[in-house]
């Protein structure tokens, strides 16, 4: 039975087909005006690396720079800027993007065995948006960049600092605009574009995961964009929302900005989650263990993602019963991932499980953001959150979820995909060790930060009593490792795209629809449109195929 | 020992002697604290063990070597409750303790020694009620229950001691408050901790936590001669608050001895418990907060008194119950400089201005 399952691609037969979405037409433009969400993908892609790169430069910096007590290396503005682009860049040019703006517009129109988006040209318009935002950040960090750190909390923003705030505001808010038509094209799409047969209920894991991020994709990000207008009206014309002397309130530019940059984290997060169920599954030739509850805890994620902004604002006087509210409500947002990764692990009980690269990012994904999501509940839990926040304890939860688990996840899913999106594979064993890598630099650079956090170190300083820092050199030296982790992927996948082996349509046998179609995919995605008659996820459907293929061949042969 | 390089030399010698891993506990607030955080370190390991050695044992028992057919399993909604109800119910545990601990940081004991501090930028000025000032420096006493009244003059900043554990925002235009209770003398680390602008990480200090005898000595030592309470006194007076509160029967403004505390009948309808957060706004919003039977004619103080004016002025008027303090009024509106109290006019229907204080004194001396 399962001896038919082959995990690596046979060579003798597989070739790139001729007509691919990457060779239907050339030059510069037929990229630059597709509205094929394909191209699209891999243009953002391309963008999102190369903010990467330049996000992880800043973070070397700030780690440097943190590797004595005094400041030496730079000075207090400059690193008050580094680490504020290195926020600003990182979340909103690289994160909130990420795994849906490449992987999800690749895919979903693939998973649900449509042609493209609902909305191609807006599609296009949304990588514009974020091409142009981008830009204008970079823009702002080249003349002189902005130092109000990635909150831009009043009234720091709108009085007290002489840098680029409107800038980078303007970037921001371009950008939201990019996010905002990526989450409304995905809404859409799942909506309406679905294949004959492919009901709710059969979609892969990872559109649920999606459909739950665009949601808050739509809902919150206008609200972010609101906060903004409002600083750069308080900056320029002096409106007065958020000055304490015209009768405003301070804290109400938090609760805004918390309002969206909450539930931006499950923005961020949520998409990665949908990215471990398909590999989890496919690595252990096993149906997702509780299909209906890993989706409902997607959408459940969502609900009460919006619900909890104000855990952010424990200690800052709001009431203690809206306090008691918020973490009340904060604990319910934690069930879904627990339940989530509950769920993961027992996909992998009597599964046949092998452990290419993206199952390892897999393992690293769940490791990680367990310990990411078990110290959220220490900041949720309002007694504990006032010793533990603004310290490095939420540094590392932060990164141990956004870096442990939404990157790790983020390259299991290029690793998994890259054979679906160039054709060709990537080179296994270097991979593996570049997984292995990423993960120990990872947890030396931010699992002493829990301990700083605890010591009371404050986030967001250049300059630290000396007893903190064999653990802040342990943290720097993990960085480098980090670094080593992350550029090895960059060199081995560029250099599969001419020397990878070819992969074939299913190189992991994985039952997804955006499988059994060609690898790279035709610019229509299928050739005829696919019927879906079967669960997602369905192994047996598969074997059954393949054997029906197998049959076919053999028949001509005979013949 | 040659052969180790320097660099690594010294941060072995580092580890060895100064590796700090848990802070000091200090406060009495803080052991309670560090049990549920020990608690929550425990369940969270108890989870990462689990999930990690299900991950393991399955990863051995049900690799492809071993187990070559995958068996399709639906999922189970035993698991799934199980899952579901005790995560939750330990995570409602934490909530509840949680939720007791931040009560307690936050809600004051009425016995409480008030201390103000002001942040800004990027600095910390502490204000005791004895009239000590110091910068970037509490000191305090153990065993005494203190309250910090806090704002900031211009950004956001966070009062924060490990030590301690506690920690409490500095807002612009508004007071907050946490109080602790030292138990163990020493020095402990001051940080600010909400990012403030360039010098954010140099808003540090020392809390120098001192026995009850070595506190009454720091008191002594730094002394400015004036309490709080005197220095509201005399802003009061120089302000010329005193031309319109001044208890007298056609006072323009409504008398202030025990306005704190009170509940007020708002001229809007309403009313108003008289506390800081009150009287700061009644001295920079004024217009906002009308005492019923008063005309709004009090001009805004915003601007014109800085944040610590605005506290001396608050703990002038908390005091202001006491025959004590009336006394004391009396006492140093005399300490003025003479030609003052006698260029006032004394006019009668003409602007009263500094001929108040001397006019109300032998009430103030009579009346009790």
């Amino acid at each position: 039975m399962s001896d038919t399952i082959v995990s690596l691609p046979d060579q003798s037969t597989a070739r790139i087909p001729k007509v691919n979405f990457i060779t239907k037409e050339n030059g510069l433009l037929s990229w630059l005006l597709t509205g094929d969400h394909k191209r699209i993908a891999v243009l953002y892609l391309i963008s999102l690396t190369f903010f990467f790169f330049i996000g992880g430069a800043l973070a070397g910096l700030i780690r440097l720079e943190l590797l004595t007590p005094q400041t030496d290396l730079m000075a207090t503005d400059t690193y008050n800027k580094v680490f504020t682009m290195h926020g600003v860049i990182m979340v909103f040019f690289f994160l909130v993007p990420s795994v849906p703006a490449t992987l999800g517009n690749f895919l979903i129109p693939l998973m649900l065995g449509a042609k493209d988006l609902a909305l191609p040209k807006i599609n296009l318009l949304s990588w514009y948006l974020y091409v142009a935002g981008g830009i204008l950040a970079i823009y702002t960090m080249a003349s002189g960049g902005v130092d109000t750190g990635w909150t831009f909390t009043t009234p720091l923003s709108t009085h007290y600092v002489n840098t680029n705030v409107l800038t980078t505001g303007l970037a921001v808010f371009i950008a939201g605009f990019s996010s905002i038509f990526t989450g409304l094209n995905f809404i859409v799409t799942i909506h309406k574009m679905r294949c004959p047969g492919m009901t709710w209920f059969r979609m892969p894991l990872f559109v649920w995961a999606h459909y739950a991020a665009s949601i808050l994709m739509v809902l919150g990000t206008p609200v972010v964009a609101i906060a903004i207008v409002l600083v750069a009206l308080e900056r320029t014309i002096g409106i007065g929302v958020f000055d304490p002397t015209k009768g405003g309130d301070p804290l109400l530019f938090q609760h805004l900005f918390w309002f969206y940059s909450h539930p931006a984290v499950y923005i961020m997060i949520l998409p990665g989650m949908g990215v471990i169920s398909e590999t989890i599954s496919t690595f252990s030739r096993k149906r997702v263990f509780g299909y209906t509850a890993v989706a409902f805890s997607s959408v459940a994620i969502a609900v009460f993602g919006f619900f909890v902004w104000a855990h952010h604002m424990f200690i800052m006087g709001i009431s203690n019963y809206a306090v008691l509210v918020f973490s009340l409500l904060t604990m319910l947002v934690a069930v879904p991932s627990a339940i989530k990764i509950f769920n993961w692990t027992f996909t992998l009980y009597k599964g046949s499980i092998t452990f290419e690269t993206p199952m390892l990012y897999t393992f690293g994904f769940m490791g990680l953001f367990t310990i990411g999501g078990l110290t959220g509940v220490f900041l949720g839990t309002s007694g504990t959150d006032i010793h533990l926040t603004e310290t490095y304890f939420i540094v590392a939860h932060f990164h141990f979820v956004m870096v442990g688990g939404m990157l790790m996840a983020f390259l299991a899913g290029i690793h998994f995909w890259w054979p679906k999106i160039t054709g060709r594979m990537y080179p296994e064993k270097i991979s593996q060790l570049a997984a292995v890598v990423t993960f120990i630099g990872f947890n030396f650079t931010f699992f002493p930060q829990f301990i700083l956090g605890t010591l009371g170190m404050p986030r967001r300083y250049a300059a630290y009593p000396p007893e903190f820092q064999v653990l802040n050199v342990f943290s720097t030296a993990g960085a480098s490792i980090l670094g080593v982790g992350y550029l090895l992927p960059i060199l081995y996948l560029t250099w599969s795209l001419k020397y990878g082996e070819i992969a074939g349509d299913n190189p992991w046998q994985a039952t997804g629809l955006e499988w059994q179609t060609q690898s790279p995919p035709l610019t229509e995605n299928f050739a005829v449109t696919p019927i879906m008659d079967h669960e997602a996820y369905d192994y047996e459907w598969l074997e059954h195929q393949n054997l029906t293929k197998l049959k076919e061949k053999e028949v001509p042969s005979a013949g | 020992m040659n052969h180790i390089s320097p660099v690594l030399w010294e941060f072995l010698v580092k580890w060895m002697t100064n590796f700090a891993l848990f802070p000091p506990e200090a406060s009495k607030i803080a052991p309670e604290m560090d049990a549920l955080f020990f608690f929550m370190v425990l369940v969270s390991m108890v989870g990462m063990t689990i999930v990690i050695l299900l991950v393991t044992t399955f990863c051995i028992l049900y690799r492809k070597e071993r187990h070559p057919v995958a068996v399709q399993i639906e999922g189970s909604t035993l698991l799934e409750a199980t899952w579901t109800i005790i995560p939750l119910g330990l995570f409602l545990v934490m909530f509840v303790w949680g939720a007791l601990i931040y009560f307690r940081v936050y809600t004051p004991p009425a016995n409480a020694m008030n201390i103000y501090v002001v942040g800004k930028q990027w600095m910390w000025k502490a204000e005791h009620p004895g009239g000590q000032h110091e910068i970037n420096a509490l000191h305090i006493p153990i065993g005494k229950p203190i309250q910090l009244t806090l704002i900031s003059q211009d950004v956001f900043h966070s009062f924060s001691i490990p030590a301690f554990r506690v920690k409490r925002e500095a807002i612009p235009g508004r007071y907050t408050s946490v109080w602790f209770e030292a138990t163990t003398p020493g020095t402990y680390h001051l940080f600010c901790t909400q990012y403030c602008g360039t010098n954010h990480s140099q808003m540090i200090g020392d809390i120098v936590v001192l026995t009850p005898d070595g506190y009454k000595q720091w008191l002594a030592e730094s002394t400015s001669g004036m309490s709080l309470a005197q220095n509201g006194e005399r802003l009061f007076a120089s302000l010329s608050c005193n031309a319109c509160h001044n208890a007298k029967p056609d006072a323009r403004g409504p008398s202030l001895a025990n306005v704190y505390g009170a509940k007020l009948q708002l001229s809007s309808g309403g009313t108003v418990l008289a506390d800081d957060a009150y009287l700061r706004e009644s001295i920079l919003n004024p217009s906002q907060h009308i005492t019923q039977g008063y005309a709004p004619i009090m001009p805004t103080y915003q601007g014109q008194v800085s944040e610590e004016g605005v506290i001396a002025l608050v703990e002038y008027i908390k005091n202001l119950n006491s025959n004590y303090r009336i006394e004391q009024t009396l006492n140093t509106t005399d300490m003025l400089p003479e030609g003052e109290v006698k260029a006032a006019p004394v006019t009668p229907g003409g602007v009263e201005l500094k001929a108040a204080p001397p006019k109300a004194a032998p009430q103030g001396v009579v009346k009790p």
